[in-house]
């Protein structure tokens, strides 16, 4: 059991407003992590800021990952020690192929005939984007592009893999598909951290979340643990229980 | 009928000098997001630096423009490094004005240097060579300019070796990648700053062929203010960010304002070009090609 990715007190700063108030978070290597909160909450911060995109952040605190310092160096060192990031809102390459965008995936990679080869299995998880192979990215739909962002993310062989919000927009049907992919792909070997507000879907499918408020972790734990507890089913699943159901019915009746 | 080809072959011609000076700005516009208004003397100041080598150091015409090309890439380069990616943090509207300052400090350099009165650059062409062509068209004999097949057999292979860069190459998508959205670009691991250097080198590289196509004719620290204007039209033309467009664009221009220099008037050539544009933007303000993708959410 060791953490292939932890941050230690983090803090960071949009200019003068502060996102990320000391957050520590630790991330078990062949895990998946949902990392969950409502809009806001700083979700996209941490991606951002692990992946070095946000300029001069963070402005305290450790992100190490296998052991090594990697706050303050820049996006594409980053990238080619093994993190792979699925943008919020997709992010494809609208003006470029879904095989370009694919071929960008893997900029990274020195070995040709290796990206050649990743190229069916990528299609195997994805039988569309193989369908659509020569199309601009941004005729996709968004289900579509959705599959392509995470398609181009795995393509580099990445050790981890960031996805932030995945199941934004899409309909219920496809969120079960791509969380079904997620799992297969976490099965090959890739650690995976999820951020999420459908805290349902991604409690279900992780081993361990946090649950981010106002920039700062609150409850943590074991997914199967958070499912059971109370302020989690009432506040991020909506599920009420005893008392608090019937005070949702009181309020109703009124 | 025989006016007529031969005014279009001029047309075609210089469209050539002004599909190249379209495609260098239209190369950095779509990376850097300026217009880069001194394109024209980033082809001026090799130029000249051609002249310099065989006028004065006596090198062979080829020798100089192998020079000249690297001339030109390192000067891409260095207005990347040392004005425009220190500049970063300033609006839109400052970069443009610092284009223009790079502009009048390459002529005010070139003309100390090299004096305001016309040179002529030792081309191994003149522009009174030509080649005949007979019974081309049933009955009609043609002239064709071999400077003008010259400049627009270069253009079009330079046009050629573009469109291949960037469909074929990682680090032709890979510029397309960072002009289309250079943070996810960087989160790809691409350098997107070595790009932005690469973008200033190639476009540096393009005007400079055009700079000395057109020194083969004129050879004067103004030579490139006339195509700089065409080419700049050429590429509103084709909606600033469409490389296709832009050639399009270049030689409705070139061929337009030669025929209306052959048939209406001498004098108002320039301004066809301009005359062009106003229209154009008042009917299609994007530009006649320019594609616009909504973003799906
Ligand atoms: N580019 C930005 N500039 C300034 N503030 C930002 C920027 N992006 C996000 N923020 C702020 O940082 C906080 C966290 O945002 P974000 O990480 O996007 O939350 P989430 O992804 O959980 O919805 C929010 O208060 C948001 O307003
Ligand atoms: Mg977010």
């Amino acid at each position: 059991m060791s953490a292939i990715i932890e941050l230690k007190d983090v803090v960071t700063f949009y200019d003068l407003i502060i996102a990320l108030r000391s957050i520590s978070i630790s991330i078990e290597q062949g895990s998946i992590t949902a990392i969950l909160g409502n809009n806001g909450a700083g979700k996209s911060t941490i991606l951002k800021t692990i992946m070095g995109l946000i300029s001069r952040q963070p402005s305290k605190g450790d992100i190490n990952f296998l052991g090594g310092k990697i706050a303050g160096i820049p996006t594409e060192q980053i990238v080619r020690l093994g993190i792979s990031y699925v943008p919020e809102g997709r992010e494809v390459f609208s003006e470029l192929t879904v095989k370009e965008n694919l071929l960008m995936g893997a900029y990274t990679r020195k070995d040709k005939k290796g990206v050649k080869k990743d190229f069916p299995w990528i299609y195997n998880y994805f039988p569309i984007l193989k369908e659509k192979e020569n199309q601009w990215a941004g005729t996709l739909s968004g289900g579509q592009q959705q599959m392509l962002a995470i398609g181009r993310a795995l393509i580099s062989r990445p050790k981890l893999l960031l996805l932030d919000e995945p199941s934004l927009g899409l309909s219920p049907l496809l969120v079960k598909e791509i969380f079904n992919i997620i799992k297969a792909i976490n099965k090959e070997g890739v650690t995976i951290v999820l951020m999420e507000q459908n805290a349902k879907m991604a409690l279900t499918i992780s081993d361990y979340a946090y649950i981010l408020e106002n920039g700062r972790v609150g409850i943590k734990g074991p997914s199967v643990e958070l499912l059971e507890k109370k302020e989690v089913r009432e506040l991020y699943l909506g599920i009420y229980s005893g008392s608090s159901r019937n005070r949702y019915q009181n309020i109703k009746k009124k | 009928m025989f006016d007529f080809v031969q005014m279009l072959v001029s047309g075609i011609a210089s469209g050539s000098a002004y599909a190249l000076m379209g495609l260098a700005m239209v190369i950095i516009y779509k990376t850097s997001k300026i217009p880069n208004f001194a394109q024209g003397e980033m082809a001026l100041a090799p130029s000249f630096f051609a002249y310099m080598l065989i006028d004065s150091y006596h090198l062979p015409f080829y020798i100089a423009c192998i020079l000249t090309f690297g001339f030109s890439v390192f000067l891409g380069c260095m207005i990347e490094i040392i004005v425009l990616r220190k500049a970063q943090k300033s609006n839109v509207l400052g970069m443009i004005i610092i284009t223009i300052g790079l502009e009048m400090i390459l002529l005010g350099f070139v003309s100390w240097k090299f004096g305001a009165e016309p040179k002529s650059m030792p081309f191994p062409i003149s522009p009174y060579d030509s080649i005949p062509m007979k019974d081309l068209i049933k009955g009609t004999d043609l002239i064709i300019g071999t400077l003008e097949l010259f400049t627009f057999t270069i253009a079009l292979i330079l046009m050629i070796i573009i469109f291949l860069f960037f469909k074929f190459t990682k680090f032709g998508i890979a510029m397309k990648a960072t002009q289309q959205n250079q943070v996810i670009a960087r989160a790809m691991g691409i350098n997107t700053r070595r790009i932005q250097m690469m973008t200033w080198a190639i476009s540096s590289f393009v005007g400079c062929i055009a700079g000395l196509l057109v020194s083969s004719i004129t050879l004067h620290p103004y030579m490139m203010w006339d195509p700089m204007l065409k080419g700049f039209s050429a590429a509103v033309l084709g909606g600033m960010a469409s490389l296709p467009g832009s050639i399009i664009g270049a030689y409705i221009i070139g061929i337009l304002e030669s025929l209306f220099g052959g048939y209406i008037s001498i004098e108002f050539k320039s301004v066809v070009s301009l005359m062009i544009i106003v229209v154009v933007l008042c009917i299609k303000p994007s530009g006649l090609f320019a594609r616009h993708y909504i973003k799906k959410v």
